[in-house]
């Protein structure tokens, strides 16, 4: 494949998961025969539709489908079928509705099935309901969806919640057969680095599943030569800043749901709204992707140009020969390139109109601020406006979030009053908001050192004026913030952000116009280099949660199986609790400049607003 | 050595045999004052004494049940002090069915372990038991009783009783002349005979009258025997006629008069191809062409039917009673031309140096693959290794002509062979035949070891035959170490050690089934141990709840990471457990308390404030309140939530969030002034929002009281202004 030649190593093909996913799920389908219903799961409708289309349910006798709301179902089949999230509130929801079902007298035949495993709980619930008799439970084993060719997600926001906040590991088993499954289809994985508490339980986990298996050898040899665990919260940073590149900047405006978006009229210029998917099979959008938003136009108007020559090629063929080659070869492929063309071209031109926004500049300086820790007291007044004038919730906590993360925390008299200014214009009930981020340390208060110096500061900062309470701020900041030391270790922040090559990048930061390259993947990058935590020890230290590394390809046997030459290329890389798209484009980049090829596996795909309403207290 | 057709006895167009398997290892053990059981397939045999028949009793009262195996070697003895036994049987499992008169029924293990009991139904105890079948159903064993009042009842599997009570037969009110259990086509049917009336009953209730298959006319059908393959059946007259036919009495094949009206002691069937009447002294085989042959006995014998051939236990021996296999007939058989017997010929010339190998080869060479078949067959129908061997040998000489042989029958005749002497070890004791094996099948006979606790022996059959590991060594490891734990005598943690230095590698191996084990023997200790062994988590959890160790159990789910686990556990010990001692448990485990919490979040409330209090938690039970308060629709159920909020943040120390509170209260309040005021809607909207709706509406004066109640900032109030104007 021309492709692969350009790119390198090949992947091992993701579309076998998707296979498996949707021959399971049919049989789950046929294994109650005749026609029925399908209620699903609101999270889960779009995740279905890239594993199964509404067609191929209808194939499988699903009548009528419906989403799973407080509403009653009325009418439609006998036979009901249940396709959700095993979570308490959706088995309620189901164990609701029956019970409903059984007080209008209505018989009715159903079946619930789990994904991604059915669990013990949700069987109390419904034992509970006193439902548990009259319903058969079924699990679905639809954990990793491929999204794309290098992309994998599990699909599922709470994850990050659940954990993190609220430190439930039910979803860690499914993690964990996820990599099961990854490995019994494509080889087991020799190398695996983890960083974080998660990442070392599921690993764990994933040991232990293996040899419960067995040793089998795998017929296939191994394709993926790496397997990078990483939390979340050893980065949060990089997802909570704007993100600049294409597909984040559509994710971040349009919202990209399970890798595909919608456009309103405004982008399709009619009055319709179109539902693309995302693929790198397109390859307009292939080209566009990964690049700085600055550097997508004009690429964008190249391509429009190029086209319309294409087009003009009908003007000179000269046989009928050639005009029946033109037509049945190239006419299609041209039609579909413009019209992704078109999408694109009004895509960017939203973004565009987006940015333009009045403060969009000044957020940029100030989320650039944060990150390299200069003006900072600049940068808590322009959020202080931005609540005082009622900015999006989920903006201002995205910054108060990125301000504190970068910071090391706030300072206590800024950390009170831009609360209360928060509530004030937010409403009390974010008190729980509040407390939530601060339990997982997004949103948190310095520590004072002691008491007395506490005050002094106090006192001080009261008497100092703006700029120089900066300046005081920064003087107390090395010593706390972790941030800040790994970045300079790390060495994220690059020297010269103005005139920072963003058209021809050599530089990972350009995903972030140059300010700053993302911590997780400069994390991995250093410790693929180094096979291991060896000389990153010190960075390792002031990250949260623990490192390890397994390394079994050192062995003579593990290289001579007759594996994959190339799979000592190709890396797993497993965020716990969601990644950003521009930590994707970071990823291939690296693969580009290093010679590795990345695949992504993620929880769920997040940016900032999303991470940050996930575990809003308030819903 | 005796050439081997000595003792072939011709029955019509073929021959039968006589073969003493063992010199029987018991002593004084006169057979004629006992009632014998041996179970099929080379199984073992009970005795116990015969009360009809007068003897002394030598010391206790108490009958004494004997087991023995087939070659006499005693395996236990059981020293009966239940009821009355009126019969003993087996079961296909190999377990010793006692049934008493009252109708329930003893389980036994040849090592005289009581296993367990059942009963065959009040009436059979009302009524007392006279009679009793045991048979071989489609679903196991199965067993018929009759009661004293003459009815049947009956049951298909001895495993999973479930009675059924067959027809009665009209006017039946002496004991019937002979009855017997035909199973067939999925049903177990009982024919009965009344005097010269025969009745097939079934278990629905139906009974038919059979027509009198026999010519001649007769008073009393005093005896009959069912085929082992319940195919054929044979019955016995008052007059000394037996008739030999089909089991549905559809087909008679002969009748034969033995001259000899008295019944015999026992009628049995050699396989299926001729019938064995035992009277004193005189065994008398005849076969369906009227042909028949006559052996002396010189003491009591006891016949046990058998797939292919009849046993016969006498004081002394124990022979085998079968068809000359045709197989056997072609190599032996005096004067046979077939390929087999050449053979056979060529290779004992072969071992004697002698040319006519080569004479005798050049005869068959063209047949000469069915002749090395015929001798391999040959040496699996054979009893005594020195002529398998040479069968063998013959085989192995023929195939050296032959350049496309298949190895493979020759190489597992010789592994069979191998493995069917061993069992036939007098030590063993199961002279299992070549046929009988096939239909016992490998896993079972191995089974079978494991029962008798030949461990050693069952590996190394295992091995022997490459076995799986995870159905062969290991799981016979694991019955191994099954029995090891009930020797109580020994030390917990010696046999803990012992068990775990066997099994430590083998795969396949569950450790909490054995802990299981060790555990139903009330040795918990020792289950705990043995569960440590045991790298699943998933089957150490409930074990170990059972045993009431739920502290271990929860700790363990915990390490297991298997939230479903821990689940289990807790709502286990939430039943059990007080509310106060429940929360301790939990409180030191904080993976299964927030899984706790999680649960209560959506199922229980209360629950989660019971559980925060006794965490000392505030700040989460205030939150819990804000939560609730806002979930509220009733405004001083919200107020007095959000008061409660308000004093657990006190309590939390966190006056930040107490403060915050209090406003909120009185924010709401004032809301609420508003919207009767002004009659519209202000609730739930956060400060900012009030100030800036009621500046919208011009209310300025208001605007101005909210912003001196709750201090708001000059900045953000001119913010507010400038965005509203």
């Amino acid at each position: 494949m021309a492709v692969s030649a350009v790119l390198g190593p090949k992947l091992p093909d993701l579309q076998y998961l998707k296979r498996l996913a949707r021959d399971q799920l049919v049989h789950l389908l046929e294994s109650l025969p005749g026609r029925k219903d399908l209620v699903i799961d609101p999270d889960l409708m779009t995740p279905l539709d890239r594993i199964a289309g509404a067609s191929l349910l209808k194939q499988h006798g699903v009548d009528k489908i419906f989403k799973l709301e407080r509403t009653k179902i009325h009418g439609g089949c006998d036979q009901l079928v249940y396709l959700v999230r095993s979570k308490l509130t959706t088995t309620k929801l189901i164990a609701d509705q029956i019970t409903a079902d059984i007080r209008d007298a209505r018989k009715r035949k159903y079946k619930i099935i789990m994904t991604p495993r059915r669990l013990q709980v949700c069987d109390m619930v419904l034992e509970h309901e006193g439902v548990f008799g009259l319903v058969s439970i079924e699990e679905l084993h639809l954990d990793l969806i491929p999204l794309d060719r290098d992309l994998l997600s599990m699909e599922l926001p709470q994850f990050f919640r659940d954990y993190f906040l609220h430190g439930d590991q039910t979803w860690l088993a499914s993690i964990a057969k996820s990599l099961v499954n990854i490995q019994s289809l494509f080889g087991p994985i020799p190398n695996i680095y983890g960083q974080g508490r998660c990442a070392k339980m599921v690993a764990d986990m994933v040991d232990m599943m293996m040899s419960e298996l067995g040793e089998r050898q795998s017929p296939i040899g191994c394709e993926i030569g790496h397997l990078f665990l990483i939390d979340r919260d050893v980065d949060y940073v990089t997802p909570l800043c704007t993100q600049v590149t294409y597909e984040g900047l559509l994710d971040d405006i349009f919202g990209i749901k399970s890798g595909s978006v919608e456009f309103g009229p405004d982008v399709t210029g009619t009055d319709k709204s179109i539902k693309i998917m995302l693929s790198g099979e397109d390859e307009v959008f292939r080209a566009i992707r990964d690049r700085h938003f600055s550097n997508v136009f004009g690429f964008l108007s190249a391509k429009a140009k190029e086209l319309q020559t294409s087009y003009d090629k009908r003007h000179n063929l000269k046989s009928v020969q050639d005009m029946k080659q033109f037509v049945s070869e190239e006419l299609s492929n041209l039609k579909k390139q413009h019209k992704a063309l078109t999408l694109h071209i009004g895509a960017c031109e939203t973004i565009t109109k987006n940015k333009s926004r009045g403060d969009f500049e000044e957020q940029m300086r100030t989320e650039h601020g944060l990150l390299e820790g200069v003006d900072v007291r600049e940068c808590i007044n322009f959020i202080e406006e931005s609540i005082n004038r009622q900015h999006s919730r989920t903006e201002v906590l995205r910054l108060l979030c990125m301000l504190s993360s970068t910071q090391g925390g706030l300072p206590s008299k800024d950390y009170k009053s831009l609360k209360t200014q928060f509530l004030q214009s937010y409403g009390t009930e974010h008190l729980l908001t509040l407390h939530n981020l601060k339990k997982l340390g997004l949103f948190v208060e310095q520590q004072a050192p002691d008491a007395t110096a506490n005050k002094l500061t106090d006192k001080m900062a009261a008497k100092l004026t703006d700029g120089m309470a900066s300046l005081q701020l920064q003087l107390q900041l090395p010593k706390k913030s972790q941030f800040r030391a790994v970045s300079r270790k790390l060495n994220l922040i690059p020297k010269s952000a103005e005139n920072f090559e963003l058209r021809n990048p050599n530089d990972m930061a350009y995903v972030f116009s140059g300010a700053y390259a993302p911590l997780s993947c400069k994390l991995i990058e250093q410790v693929l280099q180094r096979e291991g935590w060896t000389g990153v020890e010190d960075i390792a230290k002031l990250l949260p949660g623990d490192n390890f590394v397994h390394l079994k390809a050192k062995s003579a046997k593990g290289k001579a199986s007759g594996s994959n030459p190339d799979s000592d290329k190709i890396v797993l890389v497993y965020f716990l609790g969601g990644c950003s798209y521009t930590e994707v484009s970071a990823l291939r980049f690296l693969g580009k400049q290093k010679g590795y090829r990345f695949l992504v596996a993620t929880t769920a795909l997040v940016n900032g607003g999303r991470l940050i309403e996930s575990v809003s207290g308030w819903k | 050595m005796a050439h081997v057709t000595g003792d072939w006895n011709p029955l019509g167009q073929v021959f039968y045999r006589k073969q003493e398997i063992y010199t029987l290892g018991w002593r004084d053990i006169d057979l004629d004052k006992f009632v014998v059981a041996a179970a099929p397939y080379g199984g073992p045999v009970a005795l116990i004494r015969d009360e009809t028949k007068l003897v002394r009793v030598q010391g206790s009262i108490r009958p004494v049940i004997y087991i023995y195996t087939s070659s006499g070697r005693e395996i236990s003895s059981i020293r009966w002090n239940s009821g009355h036994v009126i019969h003993l049987g087996w079961s296909c499992s190999e377990e010793l069915l006692c049934v008493q008169e009252d109708g329930s029924v003893l389980v036994y293990d040849i090592f005289g372990q009581f296993k367990r009991t059942f009963s065959m139904g009040t009436e059979a105890k009302e009524m007392k038991v006279r009679d009793c079948r045991i048979f071989n159903s489609h679903q196991g064993t199965g067993l018929a009783v009759m009661t004293s009042s003459y009815r049947i009842f009956m049951v298909n599997n001895v495993d999973e009783p479930r009675i059924r009570r067959m027809a009665d037969v009209p006017g039946l009110d002496a004991p019937p002349s002979s009855w017997v259990v035909i199973s067939q086509d999925r049903q177990s049917r009982v024919l009965l005979a009344r005097e010269n009336d025969l009745y097939l009953l079934d278990h629905g209730g139906q009974y038919s009258r059979q027509l009198a298959p026999v010519s001649q006319q007769v008073e009393a059908y005093t005896e009959m025997a069912v085929s082992f393959n319940n195919k054929y059946l044979a019955l016995f007259t008052n007059t000394g006629l037996l008739w030999i036919g089909s089991s549905d009495l559809e087909r008679a094949y002969c009748e034969f008069d033995t001259k000899c009206p008295q019944r015999p002691k026992q009628l049995a069937w050699c396989g299926t191809g001729a019938i064995v009447g035992y009277w004193e002294n005189i065994l008398l085989m005849v076969g369906p062409g009227k042909d028949y042959v006559k052996y002396n006995v010189d003491s009591t014998v006891h016949l046990v039917p058998e797939l292919d051939g009849l046993r016969i236990l006498s004081n002394y021996s124990h022979e085998f009673l079968h068809k000359v296999p045709s197989v056997v007939e072609c190599v032996f058989k005096i004067g046979s031309i077939e390929p087999g017997a050449m053979l056979y010929e060529a290779s004992r010339e072969f071992q004697n140096g002698s040319p006519k190998a080569d004479e005798y080869i050049r005869m068959i060479q063209d047949r000469l693959t069915v002749a090395v078949d015929q001798c391999i067959q040959a040496a699996g129908c054979e009893h005594e290794p020195t002529t398998q061997r040479m069968l063998l040998r013959a085989a192995s000489f023929g195939k050296c002509f032959l350049s496309d042989m298949n190895p493979e029958p020759f190489v597992r005749m010789c592994r069979t062979l191998r493995v069917l002497n061993s069992v036939r070890d007098f030590t063993i004791g199961i002279p299992l035949s070549c046929a009988q094996l096939e239909q016992l099948s490998m896993p079972v006979l191995i089974d079978r070891l494991v029962l008798r606790r030949q461990y050693p022996l069952a590996i190394r059959v295992c091995q022997y035959l490459k076995m799986p590991e995870a159905e062969g060594v290991s799981r016979i490891l694991a019955h191994w170490a099954c029995y090891k734990v009930q020797q109580t005598h020994v030390d917990d943690e010696l046999i803990a050690r012992s068990i775990n230095e066997k099994l430590r590698d083998t795969p396949g191996i569950s450790y909490s089934e054995i802990a299981a084990k060790a555990a139903e023997c009330g040795r918990t200790e020792l289950a705990i141990r043995l569960l440590e062994y045991e790298p699943k988590s998933a089957e150490q959890v409930p074990l170990l709840m059972k045993m009431g160790r739920d502290q271990l159990a929860l700790a363990k789910a915990v390490d297991s990471g298997d939230t479903d686990l821990v689940y289990t556990v807790v709502m286990h010990l939430k039943e059990k457990l007080t509310l106060g001692d429940f929360l301790m448990t939990i409180r030191n485990l904080p993976t299964a308390q927030s899984l706790y919490l999680q649960y209560c979040k959506e199922q229980n409330r209360e629950m989660l404030q019971d559980l925060y209090y006794q965490e000392d938690n505030f700040q989460e039970s205030a939150n819990c309140r804000v939560m609730d308060s806002y979930n509220e629709t009733r405004m001083d159920e919200r107020l007095r939530n959000l008061q409660q909020a308000q004093e657990a943040y006190t309590k939390a120390r966190n006056e930040f969030a107490a403060k915050v509170t209090e406003e909120q209260v009185r924010l709401l309040k004032y809301q609420m002034r508003l919207e009767e005021e002004l009659k519209r809607p202000y609730l739930d909207l956060s400060l900012h929002d009030t100030i800036s709706q009621l500046t919208t509406e011009g209310n300025h004066k208001l605007a101005e009281q909210l912003r001196k109640e709750f201090k708001v900032p000059d900045k953000r109030f001119w913010w507010l202004k400038i965005l509203t104007l």
